[in-house]
């Protein structure tokens, strides 16, 4: 097993702490995982990624140049990152603020209104959770639950509170790509 | 135990807290900032002192007293800025006085940029400063790795009374792993009655200085000084070794693209071919005994990877002496050496061997 | 038969090597008089510079770093970080202060380091051979100012007093001179107010002392003396320029 997600933003979106919960889960389950941040002038600018490996194997490199999957979370990430997708991979975006579906046909594409869904949990910062949900629905790379419980560990103490909303995002992420499924 | 997931540079400024290191004092400089971020929080939380100097050369110095008073001390930086402390470095190297340098290396030369790279091979290891001196230099390739072999280098500083470098590069201080922490280790700091802390009722006075006037008395110096770095290259040369009893092709490789190469090993091991790694932990003292055993036994060729124009690579053929031939991969400026890339080079060597 | 004075214990024994009629070793026992008289000699650790007095080492009779050329406020402030009870002292020259460390001097100033330094003006490079200081004055012919000090070509003389009284951090600043017997019982008294300051925690404290240099002045002692009095201290005026208030 190995997957390679890209996480891509706005600063400020939570994208690398989402990205951290995704690294939690799979060390929750015992797999290899690795977290690599966008660093130095390229966080300046309004952008932000990460890069995260989940892998069954001992990780040789953080560095992601093909990603398996990209969670793209505004249309400069999704133009950023998009032809890097490994063919047969997946790609999830935020489509309340993307308004052109990527073009690539070799992918998986699941559009996820990502603010929308947030706004109505009552937290527009979980958005980014939302679309992990929807990455952990279409992927398995982890489980749901690891996520869930993994929240306590990403959050400081002082933010706990954050929890319940943080784990509905996660949840209904993962009903949103479920139900593009079927 | 549970493992948590921590950032490289913060693992460096924890190994640092966890060896006894209760002094540090730094100049920002990316990509290593995280470092003092951490320390700034952290040492206050055990009594310690975080201190940010006015300038690499300030702080270099002010580890330089720390030191001379008899502190568990450390510095980090980046290239430029660890060019910067050189001067310092030195003196600390010939006044014999612990501490720990370390080094988030960047490309360069001159300002460079930010990305991960090994070009300060040579600064780190053939000196870097002025003078004829040598200091210890380890290279972690994880994060794991990173908290424990901050703590070793405190322990070589003490021993050696030297001061000790711990390279890293910016894919490995950014990058967040799972690691143990544990029960801190037992520090076990041996007595300095050398440290100038004020006589206190000492019947001499103690002096640290690095200057002799005297050629006589300048060179029995440096004699003692060489004669102890003889010790480190009998007693400290750390290395790991994968799958390289039975390869033909043994890559050579440190920090991040060591880990490259395990890949590439496991890669070409599953296509049959015998394909091994060593992995030098210390750069300095160099370790040269596996690859010359290598070299006895049924190792064909080596292949030398870095993140620069080829400096250990000079080290590899000095070990080996024209034992066997010694091929070179790297990439400069930044750039990280790919799997595919040294599997390349490794495959056109394998079929040159044929 | 009663004691009438004797040497400091906060001298070592050793011969001073500087010139016939160089002002340091009065600079020298000041401070070492200081240090004995306030009763910290066995706590106190002095840093010396490069320059003239790189051997300070072996004349103040306690624990003593030499540091590199210009860095002696910094690696003062490593040994106080450690060692925050200890009495730290640096003692520096002009070209160690003024131009290759003014970077450390702003920045021990601006923390308020409890230390104190000495700082030994006497318009000149010694060591190296008599060439032009960051406090040299206009006019004033050096090795590599041979027809004067011209301010277009080389800028003017640095008031380092001035500059760091400025300064938050810096508790205690003054001018000395060391040319008169009364100039030197003055220079006495600051120093050990300085040290004072030091001890109370107040701040950073720096006391200017300008000094003469016969042999790169090109001057006889009692002239260097007379030149000290003439031309330095008219563009170096004497005095406080920052203390504590409510006195030390």
């Amino acid at each position: 097993m190995l997957e390679e997600v890209i996480i891509a933003g706005f600063g400020g979106q939570g994208i690398l702490s989402t990205g951290m919960l995704l690294s939690y889960a799979g060390l929750a389950e015992g797999f290899h995982v690795a977290w690599f941040p966008a660093y130095g002038p390229e966080m300046r600018g309004g952008t932000a990624y990460c890069a995260v490996t989940v892998s069954d194997a001992p990780i040789s490199s953080p560095l992601v140049a093909e990603p398996t999957t990209l969670i793209a979370m505004n249309l400069p990430s999704l133009e950023k990152f998009e032809t890097t997708v490994k063919s047969g991979g997946i790609i999830i975006y935020n489509a309340s603020l993307i308004n052109r579906p990527p073009g690539r046909q070799d992918v998986r594409i699941i559009a996820v209104k990502a603010n929308e869904v947030a706004e109505s949990i009552g937290n527009i910062r979980v958005a980014a959770n939302v679309m992990l949900g929807a990455f952990i629905e279409a992927s398995h790379a982890v489980s749901l639950n690891s996520a869930l419980e993994s929240l306590s560990k990403v959050l400081p103490p002082h933010r706990h509170n954050l929890i319940p909303e943080n784990q509905n995002a996660l949840r209904e992420g993962a009903r949103i790509a479920g139900a593009a499924d079927r | 135990m549970e493992k948590v997931l921590m950032k490289g540079n913060e693992a460096f400024g924890e190994g640092a807290v966890r060896a006894g290191c209760r002094h540090f004092f730094g100049y920002p400089i990316t990509p290593q900032s995280e470092l003092p971020h951490y320390l700034a929080r952290r040492l206050p939380e055990v009594g310690g002192v975080y201190l940010q100097a006015e300038s690499e050369v300030a702080a270099i110095n002010m580890v330089y007293g720390a030191a001379a008073a008899g502190a568990r001390v450390m510095t980090s930086s980046s290239s430029p800025g660890i060019s910067l402390m050189q001067e310092g470095i030195s003196y600390i190297a010939c006044a014999e006085l612990p501490c720990v340098v370390v080094n988030i290396m960047r490309g360069g030369p001159g300002l460079g940029n930010i990305a991960a790279s090994q070009a300060d091979y040579f600064q780190a290891v053939k000196g870097g400063g002025h003078g004829d001196y040598r200091l210890p230099v380890l290279a972690p390739a994880s994060v794991q790795e990173v908290i424990d072999l901050v703590v070793t280098a405190f322990d070589l500083a003490d021993k050696y009374r030297n001061p000790v470098m711990v390279v890293g590069d910016g894919i490995l201080g950014q990058m967040m792993e799972p690691v143990k922490l544990g029960p801190p280790p037992e520090v076990t700091t041996p007595p300095k009655p050398w440290a100038t802390t004020g006589t206190l009722g000492r019947k001499s006075r103690n002096i640290i200085n690095s200057l002799y006037i005297e050629p006589e008395e300048l060179e029995k110096v440096n004699l003692r000084l060489q004669s102890k770095y003889r010790r480190m290259e009998e007693e400290e040369k750390r290395w790991e070794e994968y799958h390289a009893t039975d390869a033909e092709v043994v890559i050579v490789a440190f920090g991040m693209v060591a880990r490259i190469a395990k890949a590439v090993v496991d890669k070409m091991r599953k296509a049959g071919i015998p394909v091994g790694l060593i992995r030098p932990v210390t750069l300095y003292p160099f370790p040269d005994q596996p690859l010359v055993a290598g070299s006895s036994g049924p190792v064909k060729a080596f292949l030398v990877a870095e993140m620069n124009a080829g400096q250990m690579l000079e080290d590899v053929r000095l070990a080996l002496c024209g034992r066997r031939p010694v091929h070179f991969y790297g990439r400069t400026g930044g750039m990280l050496t790919s799997v595919a890339e040294v599997e390349g080079k490794v495959r056109e060597i394998w079929e040159g061997l044929k | 038969m009663a004691v009438a004075t004797r040497r400091t214990q906060g001298l070592t024994d050793k011969q001073l090597h500087y010139c016939p009629g160089c002002t340091h070793g009065i600079i020298h026992r000041l401070v070492a008089e200081a240090i004995e008289e306030l009763g910290v000699l066995e706590k106190t650790v002095g840093v010396c510079p490069v320059g003239c007095a790189v051997f300070a080492y072996e004349y103040f009779n306690c624990d003593m770093i030499e540091a590199a050329h210009g860095r002696a406020p910094a690696v003062a402030t490593g040994v106080k970080r450690v060692l925050p009870e200890s009495v730290v002292f640096t003692y520096q020259g002009d070209g160690d202060l003024a131009a290759i460390g003014t970077a450390e001097t702003v920045h021990v100033a601006s923390r308020g380091e409890k230390i104190t330094t000495v700082f030994v003006n006497n318009a000149v490079y010694g060591m190296t051979g008599g060439q032009m200081a960051p406090t040299t004055l206009l006019g004033q012919k050096t090795t590599t100012t041979p027809f004067g000090r011209q301010a277009d070509v080389a800028g003017f003389p640095l008031r380092v007093a001035e500059l760091v009284a400025t300064i938050e951090g810096a508790a205690y600043i003054t001018r000395v001179a060391v040319n008169t017997p009364k100039n030197i019982l003055r220079a006495k008294k600051a120093i050990l107010k300085a040290f004072n300051v030091q001890i109370q925690g107040l701040g950073f404290s720096l006391v200017e002392v300008l000094s003469t240099c016969p042999t790169n002045w090109g001057l006889s002692p009692p002239e260097a003396l007379r030149w000290l009095k003439e031309k330095m201290i008219p563009a170096y005026p004497l005095g406080e320029f920052k203390a504590p208030e409510g006195g030390v």
